[in-house]
């Protein structure tokens, strides 16, 4: 049967999405995991108001990365062990579509997840509720980044049994301009200052990745898959 | 015309050129880092601000330079091997990222031996010191994706493609460093601005910085053959080459 790529891509991704929806419990463990580490915070630090609000976008930054990281290992894991993914690269079509397809699903799953339960969060941690704007924007810009670099990082890990360290001592270097954007863009919008340069910055690094990492992880599981 | 260039990719001639190559490096190396050490150690004037401690330029610059240069070469190297299919090229490229991750290492600590007395504090997060420190992350993340594959070929294209992969994230960390510091702008202890050097401070620096660079390629060669040695332990050509 010839499927144009666009189907083929939309195939997929429904695929994926069907698969996550009929596993709700593996759906809501990065998100409680994300809750759970904002709240560690400030029972470590302290929970005085006006500190824990300097360090909310940074908090809320590295658990968002930290909980995105944690479902980026079953990325291609899952396909991989049933033999899927081979199935799929033998397909006829280009391997960097069902690259993408899985990643907006990955993306779509945690990414969106966290920009949508971001202001409850922001609220215990004192963010203001002018900010959540950006806040929410930045997030979304930089979880599809951190997708985008997790694909790579998921790739090159993918056959492996303890991937899952390796998986985040390749992609947290990757992801630390990312980090440092997102964060200043959060507090700029706090302090009532314009964030446009860091979300700009934000939206950049998010286009970079999502034009060249589709290519990157695809030769990466050619590499692991072989 | 092309052969020497085609040969390159043959194991016995690169085990054969590295070991003429070796010791050609390392005596050059030892003559300039012999010259360079007494010249910048010894005769070189006092620094009017910094006095006898800025000396420590002498390893700290080159290394730091020498970190992003072995790194270049990583990177390139599995480039190659991965386009051209050559094997060589991994075996550059697993040969010179320990050798890179020990000077951003050496620049790492050099710099913040140098930090205590002069900024007061052994680590700044600043932009030059940051993106060192993710450097050095870069480099563990490659060596121990390498090793991480049961099947050395494999493990080899893995590290290299991330090699790739981090050359182009180098200058985007390097800037988003640089630019994160200019947006939060704390308290700045000093800046290692380049001061414009008198000659009898800056020739010791450079007979450092190309010691430096032969230095790497005599290391480089012979890791080189020890890497070639172990992905090739089973052709004929080590049996006779290793043949009491």
């Amino acid at each position: 049967m010839n499927v144009g790529a666009w189907r083929a891509m939309r195939l997929i991704l429904q695929r994926e999405l069907c698969l996550s929806f009929r596993r709700p419990d593996q759906l809501l463990q990065p998100l409680v995991f994300f809750l759970i580490v904002t709240t560690l915070f400030p029972l470590a630090l302290s929970p005085q108001l006006s500190l824990l609000r300097d360090m909310a976008p940074g908090v809320l930054w590295v658990a968002a990365l930290l909980s995105s990281l944690l479902s980026l290992e079953a990325l291609f894991k899952v396909d991989a062990d049933d033999g899927t993914l081979e199935q799929l690269a033998l397909s006829a079509q280009p391997l960097y579509v069902i690259v993408i397809a899985k990643t907006m699903a990955h993306w779509l799953v945690s990414g969106v997840a966290l920009v949508v339960m971001s202001p409850l969060v922001a609220t215990a941690l004192a963010i203001p509720v002018h900010a959540f704007a950006t806040m929410m924007a930045s997030l979304a810009l930089g979880t599809l980044t951190l997708s985008w670099l997790g694909s790579i990082g998921a790739g090159l890990t993918v056959g492996l049994r303890r991937g899952g360290v390796l998986l985040s001592l390749i992609v947290l270097p990757l992801a630390m301009p990312m980090l440092i954007f997102g964060a200043s863009a959060t507090d700029r919008a706090i302090g009532g200052e314009s964030p446009a340069g860091a979300l700009y910055f934000l939206a950049a690094l998010c286009v970079f990745t999502s034009s060249l990492a589709p290519l990157a992880a695809s030769a990466a599981l050619r590499i692991t898959l072989e | 015309m092309w052969t020497w260039f085609y040969r390159l990719a043959s194991p016995p001639h690169v085990y054969r050129t590295a070991a003429a190559l070796a010791p050609w490096f390392l005596a050059l190396a030892a003559a300039m880092i012999g010259y360079g050490l007494i010249d910048g150690l010894v005769f070189a004037p006092p620094d009017y601000q910094q006095g006898d401690a800025f000396r420590i330029i002498y390893v700290h610059a080159p290394s730091a330079w020498l970190s992003l240069f072995a790194y270049t070469t990583m990177a390139v190297a599995g480039a190659i091997a991965l386009i051209w299919r050559i094997k060589v090229g991994f075996a550059v490229a697993a040969a010179a990222a320990p050798i890179g991750a020990s000077f951003t290492l050496a620049a790492l600590v050099t710099g913040s031996l140098w930090g205590r007395p002069m900024w007061g504090t052994y680590w700044a997060w600043d932009p030059r010191l940051t993106s060192e420190l993710i450097l050095l992350f870069l480099y563990f993340g490659v060596i121990s994706l390498r090793k991480a594959f049961e099947d050395p070929a494999r493990g080899d294209r893995a590290a290299a493609l991330l090699g790739v992969v981090g050359v182009i994230n180098v200058p985007i960390v390097h800037f988003s460093v640089t630019w994160w510091n200019s947006l939060h702008q704390g308290a700045t202890l000093a800046k290692f601005g380049k001061p414009t050097m008198p000659g009898s401070m800056l020739w010791p620096l450079l007979a450092m910085l190309l010691g430096y660079m032969c230095f790497f390629g005599g290391v480089l060669c012979m890791r080189l053959r020890g890497e070639v040695l172990d992905r090739e332990r089973q052709a004929v050509w080590v049996r006779e080459a290793l043949a009491p």
